[in-house]
């Protein structure tokens, strides 16, 4: 595999939770979130009640990944920020690192220049944070040590109970 | 490549339909999302040309329960089939856990479905993966048409491995549960044996 599996515990969580929404606050933005570059929601700040999550964070995905293959056409590694302006709304993307994507919206109580600051700010303390729960689970991984691990006793019944 | 989180006990793994051009992908999608409780999925989101082709990717979110107290979810992706989406079929492989392949069983498709099997296993080896270590499972297609070839000899041409296969008319909804749980079965196997 080409990489780990994403794995994130109550510590971390809290952790992100917090960035986002410091930057959620700081940003007078309306909605923040943070995405994994596979389409995976991992946290969000702000008024989310109106919003399908799970489909924005797919499609940011697809857009990031779409992005980055333009970039590497052209010869560029990747492009680290995307915009886009609607008529009230407005969407500031932006890459965290290798594995991670950030979402800010916003509207007119708030301004492009403000965003771009405060995402700057808030990527270095949520690089870090990941960063430290990369080495962690490689740390368990190397130790042969899972904490709970909920699929150890995983059985061919519960799978099926599933699709009941 | 599994997200796996404790906080909120929830597990989110991706699943890709793969397949040549208009053997049936997106109709696996519709077909589960009909039949699937309104709790337990999302929208389907196509982006899709005016002909209803596929442009960049199906997308289904479904939450078909708890395992020990986690919530497992499962998001289904497809890939546009047609030849010339090269570049976008590549992208949704990112992250994959497990791979349905959508062979169209009508034996003029059967180049088209050899062709399609090929750029898969180069899409993956690109993404660092390999097609013989994810969880796979074939589905033939279209087993409802007059011109299907005989299931030994696309067992021969397009599953020298014997990985799980099943028969499906996925227009109907035949065999389309039967896939998807084959192969969410493997994923969440590989999970265990990794944890």
């Amino acid at each position: 595999m080409p990489d780990f599996d994403l794995i994130m515990y109550e510590n971390e969580f809290r952790r992100i939770d917090e960035e986002l929404r410091k930057l959620h606050q700081q940003a007078n933005a309306k909605v923040v979130f943070l995405v994994d570059k596979n389409g995976q929601l991992i946290a969000s700040a702000g008024d989310t009640s109106g919003l399908d999550t799970t489909s924005l964070a797919s499609l940011t995905a697809g857009n990031i990944a779409a992005t980055g293959g333009i970039a590497r056409l052209l010869g560029e590694k990747e492009f680290t920020i995307l915009f886009h302006e609607g008529e009230k709304d407005n969407i500031h993307i932006s890459l965290v690192g290798q594995r991670v994507i950030l979402v800010v919206i916003f509207d007119q109580r708030s301004s492009i220049g403000l965003v771009r600051l405060r995402v700057k700010k808030a990527t270095d303390n949520l690089l870090r944070i990941f960063q430290e729960m990369t080495s962690k689970a490689q740390q368990k991984r190397q130790a042969g040590e899972a904490e709970e691990s909920p699929f150890a006793e995983i059985t061919d019944e519960d799978i099926d109970n599933l699709f009941r | 490549m599994s997200f796996i989180n404790y906080s909120s006990r929830e597990i989110n793994c991706k699943i890709v339909y793969y397949g040549p051009g208009l053997c049936g992908k997106t109709t696996n999608l519709q077909y589960i999302y009909r039949r699937t409780n309104p709790e337990q999925k999302g929208k389907l989101i196509s982006l899709a040309t005016e002909t209803e082709r596929t442009l960049f990717f199906d997308f289904l979110p479904l939450a078909l329960g708890d395992i020990r107290g986690f919530r497992i979810r499962f998001h289904l992706y497809t890939v546009p089939g047609q030849v010339f989406y090269a570049a976008s079929r590549k992208l949704i492989l990112k992250g994959v856990d497990g791979v349905v392949f959508v062979a169209d069983s009508q034996i003029e498709r059967m180049d088209a479905n050899m062709e399609s099997l090929e750029d898969l296993k180069i899409n993956l080896a690109e993404q660092g993966y390999e097609l013989e270590r994810l969880p796979f499972t074939i589905q033939y297609n279209k087993r409802d048409l007059p011109n299907v070839a005989p299931l030994q000899e696309m067992n021969r041409a397009l599953n020298p491995n014997g990985v799980p296969w099943h028969e499906a008319v996925a227009i109907k909804g035949t065999g389309v549960f039967e896939t998807l749980k084959s192969v969410a079965k493997q994923v969440l196997l590989e999970l265990k044996k990794n944890y």
